[in-house]
């Protein structure tokens, strides 16, 4: 098989994850984004009537709705899921080609390994340090930093695993594939671990510091009066942990079906390349 | 109707045919999904946030807001 034939089918198989993701993520993700709007909208009108009664003239207008929310609730987010899955489809194939036929794995245990590790460098590993928040949940002035920390922590953990590789490969001879795969995670484990403690957590921004002193997170605290009576009431944990919880899933589905439908897809394309090529050699 | 000698061989053809694929042939393939692929990651999950190069606007930025937070990327 040639490279065309993986590429076409790791976009086939990435749009395949996305379209399920999105089902998911219609039931799942949902119902979390809207409360988390509804706390911001909530928490931003208590905000305006207390800068209102400290003698600050009320803004003007709300926020302007560029895309409707029922359009980025049910399309918007739909195009985002297929798109992802078609991208990491692409980037997946790259990673599969380069190894088919060079590891002792079938074609579909292969792709569920390539899968498994691009849901784990990719976003597992990053989400430990920084996980998935829905609205209200991070500081407007604080997305560059947001952006650049995610994706170093992406790019990090591509390398370590990268790293991890080089040294499993190099102990093999001496320890064995069990115990050079399992030292090739320690590897992988000891370099992620360095990497998020040397990073900063989102709450250790300079601009988050000044606003609400060191926390870890950006997660809204209770919006508090003079006297620290509480006016309006921090993020909902709940809401926290079922949005996180469902963004992780997602995310082993895309990977996983992704892998899966992959696998299935060329290991038919291989049995089918072999039933027409054998009266030919029958022949010769 | 499809025999289990059928499956079994089929299955040992799927091991055989595994072989590595030449990298003259398949770079120019490898290089532009890699290439899409990246741009797509960028596109879906970035731009028109920290940064942009699509432009001022924030229709795509919004557009894709919900899949942004969801997927994990910094939204806003």
């Amino acid at each position: 098989m040639e490279a065309r034939s993986f590429v076409l089918r790791g976009v086939l198989a990435g749009a395949a994850a996305g379209l399920v993701s999105w089902v998911f993520s219609l039931v799942f993700a949902e119902p979390q984004i809207e409360a988390a709007i509804a706390y911001e909208e909530g928490r931003g009108a208590a905000e305006e009537a207390l800068a209102v009664a400290a003698g600050s003239a009320p803004a003007a207008g709300g926020e302007e709705e560029i895309v409707s929310r029922g359009v980025q609730a049910t399309l918007g987010i739909g195009v985002g899921m297929v798109g992802i899955g078609i991208a990491l489809g692409l980037l997946f194939a790259v990673a599969y080609t380069l190894l088919h036929g060079r590891v002792a794995l079938r074609p579909r245990v292969l792709a569920l390994v390539v899968a498994g590790a691009g849901f784990l460098t990719i976003y597992a590993t990053p989400f430990l340090k920084y996980p998935a928040s829905p609205p209200a949940v991070g500081s407007d002035e604080t997305i560059g930093d947001r952006t650049a920390l995610y994706l170093l922590m992406v790019i990090g953990s591509l390398a370590f695993l990268a790293a991890a590789v080089f040294v499993a490969r190099l102990v093999r001879e001496h320890l064995g594939t069990w115990n050079a795969v399992l030292v090739g995670g320690v590897v992988y484990v000891a370099l992620s671990a360095v990497l998020m403690a040397v990073l900063p957590g989102l709450g250790e921004l300079t601009i988050n510091v000044v606003e609400n002193g060191p926390r870890v997170s950006e997660t809204p605290i209770p919006l508090r009066d003079a006297s620290g009576a509480i006016l309006y009431p921090g993020f909902d944990a709940d809401v926290l942990y079922d949005f996180r919880l469902a963004s992780f899933a997602a995310q082993m589905l895309l990977w996983g079906v992704l892998g899966l439908v992959f696998g299935a897809l060329v290991e038919r394309r291989m049995a089918r390349a072999e039933t027409s090529e054998r009266p030919v050699a029958a022949a010769s | 109707m499809t025999s289990a000698g059928a499956v079994s061989s089929n299955q040992a053809t799927a091991k055989a045919q595994a072989t590595a694929v030449p990298a003259s042939e398949t770079l120019p393939w490898l290089l532009s999904a890699l290439v899409v692929g990246l741009v797509l990651y960028y596109v879906i999950g970035v731009d028109e946030g920290a940064v942009s190069v699509l432009g001022d606007t924030t229709v795509l930025h919004e557009f894709v807001h919900d899949a942004r937070h969801f997927l994990g990327f910094p939204c806003h």
